[in-house]
């Protein structure tokens, strides 16, 4: 991943220095976020159709709404995430534990609401 | 268990991860972040597929259509509260230049994965002879 002109875990982040990181791992970052959105927009489709098929009844819509939050909270983390590492290509920040947690809340509650259902 | 306790402490507290230790090569912490967001994507596709389960197999009886589908979503839960564990533990394996943590849970996350599979196998199989 290095060559051998840095050594790994200088503490410095060696490739700062070349300006672009050769390996792309901010664009690899970017790129995984986005499929994890991707993957997370399908879980949450599911899940308010499971929400919605026993008839579009108060708590059907309501479990769908709630739903629909949990994918806004996730893409808004995600949104973030990858607006950060586009922004510092050459010194990206490490990811937050906030931004961590509240992705797997949002997967979590997907989860839970498919469980009411069920 | 106190070691998890410590790890969910964290979780909410991240200013103790930094205190911990040197700043890493930021390329390792990328890394750790893409092994996260695959490990949470791994945690969304059995929590689809738990969905799955439920809505696209009507004609199953309902408590193998309902256990089946909390298994699934059950492990996807567990894999997602288990995906920020271990980045946590990650992160700070490599501050403080330690051996990154080794764990179970893939082998584990396997064989209930292969458990399912088997269990579908066989309601599909009865569903044919029946």
């Amino acid at each position: 991943m290095s060559g051998p002109s840095e050594p790994p875990g200088d503490g410095r982040g060696g490739a700062a220095a070349a300006g672009r990181d050769p390996g792309l791992q901010p664009a690899r970052t970017r790129l995984a976020w986005r499929r994890t959105t991707l993957s997370c927009t399908v879980a949450a489709i599911l899940a308010a159709r499971a929400a919605l098929h026993g008839g579009s009844d108060t708590l059907g819509v309501l479990g769908a709404a709630l739903c629909f939050l949990a994918w806004l909270g996730f893409l808004a983390v995600a949104h973030r995430r990858i607006r950060d590492l586009a922004l510092h290509e050459a010194r990206p920040p490490v990811m937050t534990a906030r931004a961590a947690v509240v992705a797997v809340a949002c997967s979590v509650a997907l989860a839970a609401f498919a469980a009411l259902v069920v | 268990m106190i070691e998890f306790v410590r790890s969910v402490r964290l979780w909410f507290a991240p200013e103790r991860v930094r205190d911990d230790g040197d700043t890493p090569d930021y390329r390792f912490s990328l890394a750790n972040e893409r092994t996260f967001l695959a490990w949470l994507r791994t945690a969304l596709a059995l929590i689809g597929g738990g969905f799955a389960v439920d809505q696209f197999l009507p004609d199953l009886r309902w408590a193998w259509r309902a256990g089946l589908a909390l298994a699934l979503l059950a492990a996807g839960a567990l894999c997602a509260l288990r995906a920020v564990s271990h980045w946590v533990r990650c992160e700070r394996a490599m501050r403080r230049g330690e051996d990154l943590p080794v764990s179970r849970f893939p082998a584990l996350l396997s064989v209930l994965v292969a458990l399912v599979a088997v269990a579908m196998v066989v309601v599909v199989l009865a569903g044919w002879a029946g």
